[in-house]
């Protein structure tokens, strides 16, 4: 009822979430969809234009990029989601407890958080995944240490307000365990500011991958990827621009939709808050 | 304003000890002899005796730290592992250039972003404003590298309007795209934010009493309203930088820019740890310097903030 509602006010975030579920969905089923196999070599069909046969037209190997993008999806949106499911856990975590437990334990952490947050985020993103034998893995690693802070902070600052209600005093009364109110009672008042911030990040995380796979720091070839097939493919651009235009298409169509999404999410969940 | 100073500059302490020690933690992690990922293999072996001296492998972790720290403020960040040109000195030679470029997209940037804001404000609800919020949304959402090499196909190879790439000895037509595409992302920002401060300054009611008077449009929307909203928005684009030094390392790469952000990537291409390592640290102190100043002069500006800081 309520989905239906949010939809009906934000036309735009209906049209963003259903291209964000086609794009999804021809991830998953890839294999199904994709018309060639997107890491078969074949030489005599190499750069040719967009046609019927190859709607996105071929690279240098003559592989199709339509079936390259579809499965360069499967990277970026995975990572992109997981790396937002992790930051939002542990930011989470840290956040409720740094508010809740006060003292030392939030001195620490927050400093923790401040220091995460005073890396520019690709910069400590390359420290990290330079160091660290390259692959998916360490993508995810780096995306969640860049990642974590904002949602601390955010969280950190419900906690400080939550504790203090008259509720949180009752179940301390009636003796709930530290655990138990912080699971049943504090963590459930985060939830809606994770959910907001998720949704205005995960295009960010999205960007960031494609930005580390643009550097080489991504997934490692053969698998294709939007990012690494931008810059390996950006010397041809001037003879074959098609191998570019497309995979960063599928790049701005999923963070536009993602994007989209969060700002709604944020004016219908509580216009003034969180305003940067 | 002189305390508020002086503890702003004392907050700047742990805070570099921090990132520091962050990138030593990373520094030791780089795969094999820690000593050689710092200064490089063809590093004389005189100094690689005394930097193992001062690092010492075998002393203690804390002292490690304390020797690590002792060569940055030497300026010690190592050689390269393949020009064997010193790191700081290669980062002294190439950050005029990355500044100019920052200094260019910032121009390009605030202008854009505010007037698009203002735009997207005062004609809000119709059919400029979705389309100019669309805009922004996307500005912020493409990746710079794309659009990057987009500009470069549509005004340098296909236009042939401006120089596909490289810095053509100074001449300013060649910063035109570098500092473009780098300005997009962030004017995009700025203009979201801009239209918001402005909604939020229009529906004031001494803007209401502008209009009664019988001021003209012109002269409400920027004698009036915008100078109420430009604090913030002066502020965001300081605290803005970062993106610019994220930008910078893929804008350089694709224009053949010869500043950080491209020594940053050929060091990341060929592993060469010593300009990696070096590229982060200065990357990020200047990132720090950069809000502090922000940070100061906003307190400058609004009186506010130093009260509520002491507090």
């Amino acid at each position: 009822m309520e989905l239906k509602r949010f939809f009906k006010a934000n036309r735009t975030a209906l049209i963003a979430s259903i291209i964000l579920g086609i794009l999804v969905l021809s991830s998953v089923l890839a294999p199904f969809i994709s018309l060639y196999d997107p890491l078969s070599i074949d030489l005599d069909r190499i750069k040719e234009s967009p046609s019927m046969t190859h709607p996105f037209g071929t690279d240098n190997k003559g592989r199709d990029i339509m079936s390259r993008v579809i499965y360069g999806a499967r990277v970026s949106l995975s990572v992109g989601l997981l790396a937002g499911a992790i930051s939002m856990a542990l930011g989470l975590f840290f956040g409720i407890v740094s508010g809740y437990f006060g003292g030392r334990i939030d001195r620490g952490i927050t400093i923790l958080t401040d220091l995460t947050l005073a890396f520019p985020s690709l910069i400590l993103a390359i420290g990290i995944t330079v160091v660290l034998p390259p692959g998916i893995y360490t993508v995810l690693i780096a995306l969640a240490t860049v990642g974590w802070a904002f949602f601390a902070r955010l969280v950190r600052g419900v906690v400080l307000s939550v504790k203090e209600y008259p509720y949180i005093e009752a179940a301390k009364g009636i003796g709930c365990t530290k655990f138990r109110i912080l699971m049943n009672h504090v963590l459930p008042q985060c939830i809606p500011v994770a959910l907001v911030a998720i949704g205005l990040k995960l295009g960010g995380f999205i960007l960031l991958e494609s930005a580390l796979s643009f550097l080489g720091l991504g997934a490692q070839p053969p698998t294709p990827t939007w990012g690494s097939m931008i810059s390996l493919n950006r010397i041809y651009i001037h003879s074959a621009p098609w191998m570019v235009i497309f995979p960063g298409l599928a790049i701005a169509l999923t963070t536009i939709s993602f994007n989209i999404l969060g700002d709604a999410l944020r004016d219908y969940l509580d216009p003034k808050f969180m305003l940067k | 304003m002189i305390s508020y100073l002086i503890r702003r500059l004392l907050l700047l302490i742990p805070t570099l000890i921090g990132i520091t020690f962050i990138t030593f933690l990373i520094v030791k992690s780089i795969p094999g002899d820690p000593v050689l990922g710092m200064v490089g293999e063809r590093t004389d072996p005189e100094t690689i005796e005394r930097i193992k001296k001062e690092l010492g492998t075998e002393r203690s972790f804390v002292s490690q730290y304390a020797g690590y720290i002792g060569l940055i403020i030497k300026g010690e960040m190592g050689r390269s592992y393949y020009t064997n040109q010193k790191v700081s000195e290669a980062i002294i030679e190439k950050f005029p250039n990355t500044l100019k470029l920052a200094l260019g997209a910032v121009i390009i940037s605030s202008i854009t972003g505010i007037l698009l804001g203002i735009f997207t404000a005062v004609k809000r609800g119709t059919v400029l404003d979705r389309i100019g919020s669309f805009l922004a949304i996307g500005g912020i959402s493409l990746p710079v590298f794309w659009i990057g090499l987009i500009l470069m196909l549509i005004f340098g190879l296909y236009l042939k309007l401006l120089p596909p790439s490289g810095m053509g000895e100074g001449n300013l037509i060649y910063l035109v795209l570098p500092a473009s595409t780098l300005a997009i992302p962030s004017g995009a920002y700025i203009a979201r934010i801009t239209r918001t401060m402005m909604l939020d300054v229009l529906s004031q009611p001494y803007i209401a009493t502008a209009k009664a008077k019988g001021l003209k449009e012109f002269s409400i929307i920027f004698r009036h309203a915008l100078r109420n909203a430009l604090i913030p928005i002066v502020t965001i684009i300081g605290l803005d930088f970062g993106s610019y030094l994220n930008g910078a390392v893929l804008t350089e790469t694709i224009f053949g820019w010869d500043g950080l952000g491209r020594y940053a990537m050929d060091g990341i291409l060929k592993r060469d740890y010593p300009v990696i390592m070096g590229a982060v640290l200065v990357g990020t102190v200047v990132f720090v310097i950069i809000n502090l100043i922000v940070d100061i002069s906003y307190a400058y500006l609004d009186p506010r903030i130093r009260v509520k800081g002491k507090s």
